[in-house]
């Protein structure tokens, strides 16, 4: 300890700092599409919602030096493209899933686009709250600077359970997700619900964004997100549509991506390509488990087209 | 989308010209081609502004698109060359889409086409190029479809879905590829860029005589004339059909949605493999990380303009090959970044999809009943 | 509107500029105006390896009589050779800059066969005899400079402890993390470097863990072989670590932080190449220098480098300057034990058994596998 290093510690304190650190798009992605699903749309653009949010936060926290501008901008960029997927979508006879992909193309292509002449330079980036200020341990510490978006992420997802369990705004929601008729006999717009709900969810995808390139890893280039935003998606199916599991999911997801690096740092080199893989195969197998085919998949709205 | 009714109107504007009957007669037909090119002219638009916001010149930009996908000679041979893998990773979409499925994973399916057909002819140094590339197609297709066999079976068996699933493969296709490229498969003597041996000169298929294009496109041609065959001109492609329409109809009819499933997605996955096959034989020589190049992903994308109709797939994959090729003289001629082609794609994409929503509404095309 | 008037003209163009090319490629020679072409791997604003190439090509843009075409984001597969041939064939180039190390075999061999007139300059040290000699390799041995850096990061550690974040395991990194650890040990004996790889050349994520994980493990100073080196910089300077930059001068990024940092200096190299051919001089096709020969530099000591180690790498860095300085001086031995460099054997820049290069120093935590 006396040359600063926490030996094998370094594997479980990184597994918990990534939880933290990298969750945070995890959790926002499957939040905003957790709300999108449940009201009986699927919107798989939200990787290229993401990429935009990342570098439409970037680009307008450099040119206005307030970085929670870049994440008010992020979610509005968001808003906007779950707009477009659910003005499309609302067409006859337009299936969702490609609209999600038509857009994952779009949203990716216009952020690299435009993003450009963002890579260079750097922007304000989001202060983070020191919460390990009782530790000795800089590592400790370290791992313990967390930002706020990663907070209200955490607090969203009882809020969430919440809202859809009890609030009339919830239950709206669901009815359109399980039952676009019956949504339709209580007098309420299906397609204006599922729109409003496209757009929360996008916005929500966005700020996720914003997190990638305004806090961590904290600045903006075309790598960025590496699939993220569809993986999101992919947990939101694994968390079963429930809020609390896509946090659970979030956090299990962060800390697997911070399993390959960590490992390698007290040693373990083999196979390194195959841990890195590790969140792809973990999702896979629990997928495997937990689904049946004997039963449609319990908490699936009805009306989403890739559970019919 | 507003260009996109101006376009219709303007085809209305015309309309009462012609023969009212002929065009009620052929509706269904002329809606297939006069609709996607509505969809495509106004995707073009709207590029065309999107430009000009930043200062380019539209026109500058249709000419050079022309130009670097159809131009020339060589410009056919550049979006051929690049349509070819993108024929076959559309199958990869298009076959399931049939059952109803939606599957996304042709690029892992690609990879593993590709590790083991180089497997394949790396275990038969000893024989004839023929045997050879035979061999090289057989382990192509075994492995892409059993891939994507996977997919459909935990979709079959376990009630996992496609979608997902094959998304998945594909990062764990990756992985796999990767560890084997670095390590067991590692032929030492490539230094700085990981590769398995090569598969020697004599076993790579070559080019089509006269053209610069590899045998590849010959090869999509070929399975995509079999897939359209085998969907609507066979009894198993009615019995998917079916399924596709209605499952539990499907079941009463007593057909087995099971082997339905399997059998499509192993053909689906064939496809893709094939495409990692002739990446190897025709271009690589080798396996490494160069094979995925996205051309599963764009494959997505090549089904879903096409209609997942396998013969469609044909002229859409040689439209959007034809935009990668004029893309790089996008960026020469008018320094636009190498990400417009990715929202042109976009753009069209969009257009072509919320176009769908026009068939069998266009006034003058309906009959009377 | 005129379609017809705009694609004459172009036209016209690009046939003049491609005879013109052809004949100054058959005679080696500059004249009036002469097209290079530039093809990058991926974005040339991505503030590290294409970026570097981009300054390059930037530097010739500046000189009288040449026209610089670029294409960004070309994939190591068949684009590339579409795009050189595009370039060829579109542009009129008659000189091209391929710099990307997975494009040479086989696609820069290809296309070196089938335009035996023109002249193709591949990034990367693969030139054998066996190959055209139309076609040739320079690249610079950056790890004098890391070498340099090193030095300062040995002086700047106090935990002892330096840490590299890498792509891959291939011998050019592997080459440029023993030349940067037995740097580093001139400074301090008893320094290790451990080293995560990441897996791939851009991994955003991958890297701001890896970087984590490394102060986590008592590092103090970092530095990295991938492409965008801007994650490690900006995550390592966060944490309170010390930084040795890569391919550009990232100190902007992090002044208090940055000690020095290896870079290109392909704005010096590439007018040197222009200059051969106007004077009728042919390039060697197996062209390779470090510091000496200004092909790499090291940047600007931060204000953190302590007078002592300024004065080391100085003194080193004039070695490499004024003589052959030798970094792989036996004995060495790896990681494991072994040595892999007899004592008495001179392991010079130009030796080829560096390029094969498969074992970590005595020194450097980690493996290769």
């Amino acid at each position: 300890m006396a040359d600063g290093g926490i030996g094998l510690w370094t594997v479980p304190l990184a597994v918990f700092g990534g939880a933290i650190r990298v969750s945070t798009p995890f959790l926002f992605v499957s939040l905003g599409e957790c709300i999108t699903e449940r009201s009986g749309r699927i919107n798989l653009g939200l990787e290229g919602t993401l990429v935009m949010g990342a570098m439409s936060a970037y680009g307008i926290s450099y040119l206005s030096g307030s970085p929670w501008l870049g994440v008010l901008a992020a979610g509005i960029t968001g808003a906007l493209l779950g707009a477009l997927h659910a003005g499309i979508c609302s067409l006859p006879r337009v299936n969702d899933v490609a609209v999600g992909i038509a857009l994952m193309l779009f949203g990716t292509g216009l952020a690299f686009y435009l993003g450009k002449p963002l890579i260079e330079p750097t922007a304000a980036r989001l202060p983070a709250i020191d919460f390990g200020w009782w530790s000795d341990i800089a590592q400790v510490r370290a791992a313990l600077r967390i930002n706020v978006l990663f907070l209200i992420g955490v607090a969203l997802a009882p809020l969430l359970y919440w809202a859809f369990k009890t609030t009339r705004w919830g239950l709206l929601i669901r009815t359109a997700g399980e039952s676009a008729d019956a949504a339709r006999a209580m007098g309420h717009s299906v397609l204006l619900i599922r729109l409003r709900a496209t757009m929360v969810g996008g916005f929500l995808a966005g700020i996720g964004g914003s997190f990638l390139s305004l806090f961590y890893p904290g600045s903006w280039n075309e790598g960025l997100s590496s699939g993220q935003g569809i993986t999101a998606v992919a947990l939101v199916i694994f968390a079963r549509w429930d809020p609390m599991l896509c946090l659970w999911a979030s956090l299990a997801f962060g800390g697997a991506a911070a399993l390959g690096p960590a490992l390698q740092s007290v040693g373990m080199t083999s196979g390194y390509h195959l841990f890195n893989a590790a969140p792809y195969i973990l999702t896979l197998a629990i997928m495997i488990i937990t689904c049946s085919p004997k039963r449609t998949l319990t908490g699936a709205p009805a009306e989403l087209s890739i559970t019919r | 989308m507003t260009t996109d009714t101006a376009d219709s109107a303007a085809a209305a504007a015309i309309a009462p010209a012609a023969d009212p009957s002929f065009l009620q007669r052929h509706g269904q037909a002329i809606e297939y081609v006069l609709i996607p090119g509505a969809a495509l002219a106004g995707a073009l638009v709207v590029f065309g502004i999107f430009v000009a916001l930043f200062g380019k010149n539209p026109l500058d930009l249709y000419f050079y698109m022309y130009y670097g996908a159809f131009g020339t000679w060589f410009s056919w041979q550049n979006t051929l060359a690049r349509a070819a893998p993108l024929i076959l990773t559309a199958l990869c979409t298009a076959l399931p889409a049939q059952l109803g499925m939606v599957i996304i994973g042709g690029e892992g399916a690609l990879l593993i086409g590709a590790l083991a057909a180089t497997s394949a002819a790396l275990a038969l140094p000893w024989a004839p190029p023929l045997a050879v590339q035979f061999a090289m197609v057989i382990a192509g297709i075994i492995g892409g479809g059993l891939w994507i066999m996977l997919a459909g079976a935990l979709r079959q068996y376990r009630g996992v879905n496609e979608t997902i699933s094959s998304l998945l493969l594909v990062y764990i296709a990756l992985a796999i590829l990767n560890h084997l490229v670095e390590g067991p498969m590692r032929d030492p003597g490539s230094l700085n860029k990981p590769s398995t041996r090569e598969i020697g000169a004599a076993n790579m298929i070559g080019t089509i005589p006269g053209t610069d294009v590899h045998w590849g496109l010959v090869f999509g041609l070929v399975a995509a004339a079999a897939a359209y065959i085998l969907i609507y001109h066979t009894t198993f492609g009615f019995a998917a059909r079916v399924a596709g329409g209605n499952i539990r109809a499907a079941r009463i009819v007593g057909l087995s949605v099971g082997k339905l499933i399997m059998t499509i997605c192993f053909l689906a996955g064939g496809a893709a493999g094939l495409a990692g096959m002739i990446e190897v034989a025709a271009v690589q020589g080798r396996t490494n990380a160069n094979l995925a190049a996205g051309y599963g992903f764009t494959g997505i994308l090549v089904a879903f303009l096409a209609r997942q109709n396998p013969l469609a797939v044909i002229p859409v994959a040689i439209l959007l090959g034809g935009i990668s090729a004029s893309g790089g003289l996008l960026q020469r001629r008018l320094g636009l970044p190498d990400a417009s082609v990715l929202v042109l794609q976009g753009i069209i994409f969009v257009f072509v999809l919320a176009s769908d929503a026009l068939y069998g509404r266009i006034g003058f095309l309906k009959g009377k009943g | 509107m005129d379609f017809g008037r705009i694609s004459r003209r172009h036209l016209l163009q690009g046939g003049a500029a491609l005879t013109l090319g052809t004949a100054l490629g058959a005679r080696g020679a500059l004249a009036a105006e002469t097209t290079i072409g530039f093809i990058y791997v991926g974005s040339r604003d991505d503030y590290g390896y294409n970026q570097a190439h981009a300054q390059g090509a930037a530097a010739l843009k500046k000189l009288p009589g040449l026209k610089v075409v670029e294409e960004e984001k070309v994939p190591e597969t068949d684009a590339v050779e579409k795009t050189m041939e595009s370039m060829i064939n579109l542009d009129g180039a008659s000189l091209l800059f391929p710099t990307s190390f997975g494009y040479y075999n086989p696609h820069v061999l290809k296309m070196a066969q089938k335009y035996p007139k023109l002249r193709f300059q591949h990034c990367g040290g693969l030139w054998t005899d066996k190959d055209p000699k139309n076609a040739g390799s320079y690249f610079g041995y950056i790890d004098e400079a890391q070498y340099i850096s090193g030095i300062v990061a040995g002086y700047s550690t106090k935990s002892g402890k330096l840490g590299f974040v890498a792509a891959k395991p291939i011998p050019q990194v592997l080459r440029n993390i023993n030349a940067f650890t037995l740097g580093a040990k001139l400074a301090n004996p008893k320094a290790t470097t451990q080293v995560i790889f990441t897996g791939d050349w851009s991994m955003p994520v991958k890297e701001a863990e890896a970087t984590n994980s490394l102060i986590d493990q008592g590092v103090d100073v970092l530095t990295c072989h991938v492409d965008g080196p801007k994650t490690m910089v900006e995550n390592a300077a966060r944490r309170g670590a010390m930084v040795c930059g890569y391919h550009v001068n990232q100190s902007p990024l992090a002044p208090k932080a940055y000690l020095t940092g290896a870079e290109w200096n392909w704005e010096a190299l590439y007018p040197k190449f222009v200059k051969m051919i106007a004077a009728g001089e042919t390039i060697p096709n197996f062209y390779r220098g470090g510091l000496k020969d200004e092909i790499v530099k090291v940047s600007p000591y931060g204000e953190a480098v302590s007078e002592e180690a300024r004065k080391h790498a100085d003194e080193v860095k004039s070695k490499f300057m004024s003589s052959d300085f030798v970094i792989f001086k036996g004995p060495i031995s790896d990681n494991k034990g072994k040595v892999v460099i007899a004592a008495g054997t001179d392991r010079g820049q130009k030796d080829a058994e560096l390029e094969k290069m498969d074992y970590l120093v005595d020194g450097v935590i980690g493996a290769t596998s």
